[in-house]
């Protein structure tokens, strides 16, 4: 590995894997050397124009992450495309970072992540507190030279999960990181998402709801390794050998609490389910929860008709 | 006015977006974000007074008066950290302003479709537009007493 993990600090050195989370000064620190690209992915898809760190590129979610036709990722050939578009080598040391405690920073790592991408990193606190330390930004665009990134198949077992892997899944934990209102089924939209329309509400039978900023400390990066262990281990009773699944509407805030599972906490199996409540809720047959109680997991006979 | 013409202003603008380029277009809605004017004290100071527009993803506040002439005049804050709303709504805002109540109500819900931003946007992100000319036009019938 080209840059050594960042233990500047205790919080970061606990983490089960410390690597994966870097803080702010140790990007400060490591800017424009060789073999390390900073990536910017935002729910706004122009606020990297605004001003962002220096020499980081910019990858959008909406727009280059997925599949323009189809409701899934670009391919193998699409993602080798837009990174060696950017850029960014197989070998490089990436660190992202977004708006909005990192949402979107964290479902590009996982895209990234099914891609298998050696090592990837994610910027601690994100855009916001990058700015709140009154470190440098600029406007300046970097003109990386165009790499030959290999084509990859992405894998959709390890660290993904389809509708039909969460029904084969229920009597193992899930974890639902919406709100409490959309968890009962009270709200059947995310009071700031309307657009995300579903048609039913409700929570996916024995899934356990920890909104994903239970996982956020108050500058804007995420808990403690103990704290975070007080609330998936402790609450939540969770063992890191067991297999969980996350998920929230389209899978950008449940990726935020997939990635301190699985990396800050070392949980083995943890999979994010990204068609999540708004493939989940449209679904026909697929049994459904309503109210603040987890419900019991159902009966074979209720799962979902074969298609 | 027939069923598909635009307002001027709201027409010009559509033209401008569909002449350029994907990311130009993107480099053009950032010149609007900046462009979206401060509010005037009556509302900075009474935020209470603005309807929140909650299609939007960032928050979104816009109020409508009709001046003296009985003309619409457009009002909207949007956070900074929040530019492709702040684009949208600086747009309205412009184009929205100065029209007839007729004319203001004769816009199309789905503007934000005509100015070719669709791939480099998103249609997600831009459902947050057609939001906030819904809402301007309620205030509108509201305001002329066609509600």
């Amino acid at each position: 590995m080209t840059f050594a993990f960042d233990t500047s600090d205790p919080k970061f050195a606990d983490y089960a894997h410390p690597g994966k989370l870097v803080s702010t000064s140790w990007l400060a620190d490591r800017l424009g050397e060789p073999g390390l690209v900073v990536v910017e992915s935002d729910e706004d898809v122009l606020l990297y124009s605004v001003g962002h760190i220096p020499g980081a590129v910019k990858v959008d979610w909406h727009t280059e992450l997925n599949d323009p036709v189809v409701r899934d990722y670009v391919d193998g050939e699409g993602f080798a495309e837009l990174l060696s578009a950017k850029g960014i080598s197989r070998d490089d040391t990436v660190v992202i970072y977004g708006d909005k405690s990192n949402w979107w920073a964290a479902y590009a790592l996982w895209v990234f992540t099914l891609f298998g991408h050696p090592d990837v990193r994610l910027l601690d606190g994100g855009r916001d507190k990058w700015i709140a330390e009154g470190r440098d930004i600029t406007t300046d665009i970097p003109d990386r030279i165009a790499t030959r990134y290999p084509v990859i198949e992405r894998d959709d077992h390890t660290e993904r999960a389809f509708r039909d892997d969460v029904i084969d899944h229920l009597g193992n934990p899930l974890i639902d990181i919406r709100s409490p209102q959309e968890y009962t089924g009270e709200r059947v939209t995310h009071p700031d998402y309307p657009e995300e329309g579903v048609l039913r509400g409700g929570h996916i039978p024995t899934a356990h709801n920890v909104p994903w900023a239970r996982a956020v400390a108050a500058d804007g990066g995420y808990l403690t390794r103990e704290e975070l262990e007080a609330i998936y281990r402790g609450e939540l009773g969770l063992a890191p050998t067991e297999s969980v699944i996350t998920y929230c509407r389209i899978g950008e805030r449940s990726s935020h609490t997939w990635f301190a599972l699985r990396y800050l906490l070392g949980f083995q199996a943890v999979r994010n389910y990204d068609g999540s409540w708004t493939e989940w809720g449209n679904a026909v047959r697929v049994p459904i929860v309503q109210g603040s109680e987890r419900g019991t997991r159902p009966a074979r006979g209720a799962r979902a008709s074969a298609h | 006015m027939t069923d598909n013409a635009l307002p001027a202003a709201l027409a010009e603008i559509s033209e401008d977006f569909l002449d350029l380029d994907e990311n130009s277009r993107l480099e053009l809605l950032l010149d609007f974000s900046r462009e979206l004017p401060e509010l005037p004290a009556r509302y900075s100071d009474h935020p209470e007074e603005l309807e929140r527009v909650a299609e939007c993803q960032s928050p979104v506040f816009i109020r409508v008066e009709l001046d003296e002439a009985g003309l619409v005049q457009l009002f909207a804050t949007a956070p900074q950290e929040a530019p492709t709303t702040r684009g949208f709504a600086s747009i309205l805002v412009q184009g929205l302003s100065g029209l007839s109540v007729e004319s203001a109500l004769a816009v199309p819900s789905d503007y934000s479709q005509r100015l070719g931003l669709a791939r480099a946007v998103s249609p997600l992100r831009l459902a947050g537009m057609t939001g906030m000319i819904r809402r301007a036009q309620r205030q509108i019938r509201l305001l002329a007493g066609h509600e």
